[in-house]
């Protein structure tokens, strides 16, 4: 499938069929998606980052058309397929970008593999515990009511909202299944893996972590603190923006993201 | 056709329904008055008593965070039945094995509780309700699976007796297993489980022998699940033989205008408010339904039969009310449309049902409807040879 540079073409990786979307001309960046990511394809976001990159994005099995083989249950599995992913691409040594549980994804893998990346841009990563057990980092988007949570996730709630019944029964089928396995695998512990901030002393690439200023999932001082555990980590904010600056604020993500990993 | 009495003792003494979000998960605990609380567990458990000296079986179960439901668990209520009752069978509809997440205690509860009643418990198993995964905070993706594989466990601890055996499951991790005490029944009690919808479970479920029970259902869904399931019964041997269980509300009174009013508060149970989210956590309904729902397709059942009128509700037996004579045909006509079952389970109490109404509602109900109904044909089983075909 070939749509104004993008192809669409199904791998397989140690028996399970993988999505992997290409697009751009350029140096090559892998592309994590995160639980939005049928929204991320659409964005303008992704398109520019095209102009500068050849783009790789597999879809982590689970999502989109991706296969889940039942020994993946949590972002720690997913991370170790996508290292077979990369082995199979035989890509070392390249930069990522990581959107929310993309982000979670990409710095699972980097501590497993000191030299996988070059750079990492991460914009609102999930995955790790900051506070202590009375403390809720990540507010709880599966107990609140659906529309505190669209205020919650979004600065401005149209740019969250999709209009289903005008959507061919087989998309609204993938956003079904996306959000029945960012359930399966961030249930519990709730959106990270208890293990994971105690190694990211291993991630020695230099990372940027960016944020909503209206990030009314995770505060901006969650991303803060996420950046200081990073031995070469940096953080910025972006305004107006929720969640998902990568959707709601495009330019001001790609004005930060590109001289970054220039 | 065993009959069997039920409330989920419920804590009805709130603000105006109309002005809470939510009766479940997160109503404060602040409306919940101890005094007041304890006045109802001894009220229902001694309406229990009237049930079973009336000739009734009991059923109990349990739910969690709600005031819909003071029966925070169901194994001690069954306790407590176990040695206050003396002529009916017990029911625990069920134990939440998915949500508890500890199978092997579950197995040793009911064989206790077997033994003390010598050999009056049905044991039946649930995966829960959407409500309940967010006390018990179970990835609703695998509750499916956890239920399953902790009722093996259980039936394979149940009939261990010889030496200790290991287990390494997805979700369980014992390397001694070793059952004390044996159920008092053998080789275990009756296995009961439910379900609404999901038709490859309750032929899982016929296959093995278990009953199948499903609650509050107009007869055509009705029909369909019991017809999945005696497409897939077998008589294997299991105790009790199996069958089926239907569950709606139940009022008889002497006049039918004093049994409307009964209805009509038993009716405050479907009324009970909460929030969307609550009713459908992501993964607990599969993709399809979930797309359906996303589609704006299908609302939730529940909702839909809410909205209808209390002779909507009447004609499709979700609710049965009258007078003795027209409760016994309603009961009769419900057996014909759904091609029969064995089971009648009823909440008989809900709301602000008093102890009086609920008291005469019991032995009614027994003197003058279970003798008629009583003989109304079994599921029969299918051929063994004829269902492996």
């Amino acid at each position: 499938m070939s749509d104004k540079g993008t192809t669409t073409e199904f791998r397989t990786i140690q028996g399970a069929k993988i999505e992997v979307i290409r697009r751009g001309k350029g140096s090559p960046l892998l592309l994590l998606l995160g639980e939005e990511s049928a929204l991320e394809l659409e964005s303008p976001f992704v398109a520019a980052l095209a102009e500068k990159h050849s783009l790789i994005i597999p879809q982590a099995p689970g999502f989109g058309r991706s296969e889940r083989p039942d020994w993946i249950s949590s972002p720690d599995d997913l991370a170790y397929f996508m290292l077979d992913f990369l082995d199979a691409e035989g890509l070392r040594n390249i930069p990522v970008v990581g959107l929310s549980l993309g982000g979670w994804i990409a710095m699972e893998m980097a501590v497993k593999d000191r030299g996988l990346f070059s750079r990492i841009a991460l914009v609102g990563p999930i995955g790790i515990k900051v506070g202590g057990p009375y403390d809720r980092d990540l507010q709880d988007i599966w107990t609140l009511h659906p529309e505190k949570v669209a205020a919650l996730k979004w600065h401005d709630i149209s740019k969250g909202k999709r209009d289903y019944p005008s959507l061919p029964e087989e998309e609204v089928a993938i956003h079904a299944r996306n959000i029945e396995s960012f359930a399966r695998f961030c249930w519990e512990p709730y959106m990270h893996n208890p293990k994971l901030k105690g190694r990211l002393h291993r991630v020695t690439a230099p990372t940027l972590v960016l944020w909503g200023e209206n990030d009314g999932v995770a505060s901006t001082s969650y991303g803060k603190a996420y950046a200081e555990a990073l031995p070469k980590g940096s953080f910025g904010v972006i305004a107006e923006a929720g969640h998902y600056p990568q959707i709601e604020q495009p330019a001001a993500v790609l004005a930060k993201v590109e001289p970054f990993l220039a | 056709m065993q009959s069997w009495f039920f409330t989920e003792m419920p804590y009805p003494h709130l603000p105006p329904l109309n002005e809470l979000s939510t009766m479940r998960v997160t109503l404060q605990a602040k409306h919940f008055d101890p005094r007041i609380g304890a006045d109802l567990y001894n009220r229902y458990l001694d309406e229990y008593m009237v049930a079973d000296d009336a000739g009734l079986n009991m059923m109990v179960n349990e739910h969690h965070q709600t005031a819909t439901c003071l029966d925070v668990a169901a194994p001690l209520s069954l306790a407590i039945l176990a040695r206050q009752t003396s002529k009916g069978r017990i029911c625990i509809l069920g134990n939440p094995i998915a949500n508890r997440g500890d199978p092997l205690r579950i197995a040793e509860e009911m064989s206790m509780i077997d033994c003390i009643s010598r050999g009056r418990v049905d044991v039946g198993f649930v995966r829960g309700v959407p409500y309940e995964i967010f006390a018990a905070n179970t990835n609703p993706t695998t509750t499916v699976e956890r239920l399953w594989e902790g009722v093996d466990l259980v039936q394979k601890a149940w009939t261990s007796h010889d030496e200790p055996f290991n287990f390494e499951g997805k979700f369980t991790h014992r390397r001694t297993v070793n059952l004390w005490p044996r159920p008092y029944q053998q080789p275990h009690p009756p296995i009961w489980m439910t379900g609404s919808s999901d038709l490859p479970a309750i032929r899982r479920a016929a296959s093995r022998g278990f009953v199948f029970a499903t609650f509050l259902q107009p007869y055509a869904k009705v029909r369909t699940l019991f017809d999945a399931y005696r497409g897939a019964y077998r008589l294997n041997g299991q105790p009790g033989g199996g069958g089926t269980a239907f569950m709606p509300l139940v009022y008889v009174a002497d006049t039918e205008s004093e049994a409307e009013a009964g209805i009509k508060e038993l009716i405050w149970y479907m009324n009970a408010p909460s929030e969307p989210q609550y009713r459908n956590p992501p993964g607990y309904a599969g993709v399809d339904a979930n797309t359906q729902a996303l589609l704006g397709k299908f609302a939730g059942r529940t909702d839909a039969m809410r909205a209808q009128t209390l002779e909507f509700q009447k004609e499709q037996g979700v609710i049965m009310y009258g007078t003795p004579d027209q409760v016994i045909a309603q009961i009769k006509r419900f057996h014909d449309l759904v091609g029969g079952f064995d089971h009648l389970l009823m909440m008989m109490q809900a709301g602000f049902l008093d102890h009086k109404r609920t008291c005469q509602n019991i032995r009614m109900f027994a003197k003058e409807v279970y003798p008629a109904i009583r003989d109304l044909p079994r599921t029969q089983p299918i051929d063994d040879k004829l269902a492996a075909e």
